[in-house]
């Protein structure tokens, strides 16, 4: 040391002793660095580590939707009536969307928009916006091919109708979101409805999913609903009515079908109708399922059961003579009328001949509160439980409310109202030996229970008066169908508009075939024929002839009358149509 | 320290093995997505061909085909005999 010091010269600095307590400071200094150090990655390591893993996730780890598709809807043999098929929904960030006008003419050509449109749209605002919720795959492929700034794509479905027009208010139709907004696509959402699924990915940087994380949620694809209806019925209803509409220059029209075994709907159409897959000029009028919905005074359709009642209680049998009163009765101030003077009737022929004043007097024999539980026995009066979005149930008062001459136009169905459906079920009674079936609009397996409202004996009786209403001496010879023994029963009623009855008609005909053991009920309404015609033999009964004998064809039912042409040329003014 | 050698050796061993799996998973995985985006795919593709089919066989369609093209009607009733019902 000391041979060192006397070579180099004097440093006075290093004579002065430092300070030992500097030197502990520089070593606690160090230390509690990294101590602070250590305890930090303790902390990010050993207590943090969660969020921190999770912010790594997210450079890397994606949640992804899971499509589910929305279910389909079949007629009953299963051919498809609606199906979703995947389309892409164009998107725009129009912060983002920034390109030559070259790229946006080319990309306005693709969703087939004017450039100015989608400048418009891009000029936005907002964070993003739809340019277009469907556009077909491959289109949508050649915009992502585009490249463009700012614009995405994101999975999205639309809904086919290929049956159009035929089947609009059966099945309804859904929103640009998928979900159900009439008809069948309303009442059966839930069960349609797909639940999507959510999973999370970790995806390269190549986009490439490497590795799932976990599933967030399953998805679940939409149940598929088969519909009661039988495709080729409904297509002959809707071209038998379709043909009536333009033949009596109708505001509207209905056509109903039921399966007499089973209480299934074979057939629901209305007029005017609409194009499901087009829907730009909707209007109200044509979204409308009248069948279901719209209320209308049943008028003489309600006589048999007025009939049957009366035999049901013994006050009648079908050969009790009822004096017509020279077609003019009063009940206290008013007057009812019948078309012509019948003179004396027999209960049979009072429904035949369709007699208000008949009908109207076997009505005075019973109790008001008779007729009022039978009415409601037939599901009068309440909405049908089929699901059905908006189905209406009618008006029928409480009978301690009715008046004697209420009572009376009651018995032929005027001053109170119902659906075509409603009446097109209660003819189930003396199709079906007198119990009545709830209606199903989707396929069942096994017929539901029926509910009796009329015996066996009075049910069979009706169906021979029905049949005789349907022959050469009753009011709708029209409805005869060759090779098939019909029965049903016309009616004619006055619309009531503001409480009053006007000179417009609704003109119908309920029936069903073949006679001998019924197989369908077919119910036609055409409401304001204005051709001149408006009796319900004239104008509805030829569309049941027409829907009758096309669909016992097409059913297999074999023929209960002999096959030979009708002899109609007396009543016929214009030659049988094809159907 | 004999034991230390074979053992690092091990150790590395399964390191890479571990590294060899994994890429493999990922590569397999792929795969799999590349599989289930095709079966989406072909699933997409039958739901429009079902669409296609009913779209072709609507009614509307077949019976003006049926009745201008192919002259078809429907048989009139002295045309129809009935088999086999036994009356």
């Amino acid at each position: 040391m000391n041979k060192r010091r006397t070579a180099r010269p004097h440093n006075p600095l290093l004579e002065s002793s430092l300070q030992t307590w500097r030197a502990r400071l520089v070593l606690v200094l160090l230390l509690t660095g990294s101590l602070v150090l250590v305890a930090r990655a303790a902390w990010l390591q050993g207590f943090n580590h969660e969020t921190l893993q999770a912010k790594g996730e997210q450079r890397f780890a994606r949640v992804v939707p899971i499509p589910a598709s929305r279910g389909r809807i079949t007629d009953r043999h299963g051919d498809i009536l609606a199906v979703s098929t995947p389309v892409r929904a164009i998107w725009a960030a129009p912060r983002e969307a920034q390109f030559e006008p070259a790229e946006a003419r080319k990309l306005a050509a693709l969703l087939g928009m004017d450039v100015e449109a989608l400048n418009r749209l891009l000029s936005s605002t907002r964070d993003r916006i739809y340019l277009h919720r469907q556009v077909a795959p491959d289109v949508a492929r050649r915009i992502a091919e585009l490249r463009l700034p700012g614009i995405g794509q994101d999975q999205a479905y639309k809904r086919f109708y290929p049956g159009g027009e035929v089947w609009a208010h059966v099945l309804g139709f859904t929103n640009i979101d998928d979900r159900g907004q009439e008809g069948m696509e309303l009442a059966f959402d839930s069960r349609l409805r797909g639940e999507p699924g959510a999973r999370r990915v970790i995806r390269d940087r190549r986009g490439e999913i490497i590795e799932e994380v976990g599933s967030i949620r399953a998805p679940r694809d939409g149940e598929d609903v088969a519909l009661s209806i039988d495709k080729q019925i409904q297509f002959i209803a809707h071209t038998a009515l379709r043909q009536a509409m333009t033949e009596h220059q109708a505001a509207a029209g209905a056509v109903v079908v039921l399966d007499v075994r089973s209480g299934e709907l074979l057939a629901l159409v209305n007029a005017p109708t609409f194009n499901p897959n087009n829907r730009s000029t909707l209007s109200g009028a044509q979204l409308r399922n009248r069948a279901i919905t719209d209320l209308y005074e049943p008028g003489s359709t309600m006589k048999p059961f007025i009939g049957a009642l009366a035999m049901e209680m013994r006050r009648v049998t079908p050969d009790t003579l009822i004096d017509t009163e020279g077609g003019r009765m009063t009940i206290g101030r008013a007057t009812i009328s019948d078309v012509r003077n019948h003179g004396k009737l027999t209960v049979s022929q009072v429904i035949e001949k369709s007699s208000n004043i008949g009908t109207a007097r076997i009505a005075l024999q019973m109790d008001p509160q008779d007729m009022w539980n039978m009415f409601s026995s037939l599901g009068l009066g309440v909405p049908l439980e089929l699901g059905f979005p908006g189905a209406a149930g009618g008006l029928l008062r409480p009978a301690s409310s009715w008046r004697p001459i209420e009572q009376a136009t009651m018995s032929y169905g005027h001053g109170l109202s119902t659906t075509l459906m409603h009446m097109a079920r209660a003819y189930l009674v003396f199709a079906r030996d007198g119990d009545l079936l709830p209606l199903s609009l989707l396929r069942t397996e096994t017929p539901p229970e029926g509910r009796r409202v009329f015996s066996v004996a009075t049910a069979r009786a009706m169906r021979e008066v029905l049949e005789k209403a349907a022959g050469p001496q009753g009011t709708a010879p029209r409805a005869r169908v060759t090779g098939y023994r019909v029965a049903g029963k016309t009616g004619t009623a006055h619309k009531v508009e503001a409480g009053r009855y006007t000179d417009k008609y609704v003109s119908s005909f309920v029936g069903f075939a073949p006679a001998s053991d019924p197989r369908i009920v077919v119910a036609v309404m055409i409401d304001e024929p204005a051709a001149g015609q408006h009796f319900g033999g004239a104008v509805a009964a030829p569309v049941f002839s027409r829907v009758t004998e096309a669909s016992l064809r097409a059913l297999g039912v074999a023929p209960d009358a002999p096959l030979v042409p009708l002899h109609l040329a007396e009543t016929e003014q214009t030659p049988r149509g094809k159907m | 320290m004999r034991l230390e050698i074979p053992l690092v050796a091990v150790v590395v061993a399964s390191a890479l093995g571990v590294v060899a799996a994994q890429h493999q998973s990922r590569k397999l995985h792929a795969e799999y997505e590349r599989a289930q985006a095709r079966a989406h795919q072909l699933e997409v593709e039958w739901g429009q061909l079902q669409l296609e089919l009913s779209t072709v066989a609507a009614l509307t369609r077949i019976e003006p085909i049926a009745r201008e093209r192919l002259g078809l009607s429907e048989p009139t009733p002295g045309r129809v005999i009935v088999v086999g019902e036994g009356r």
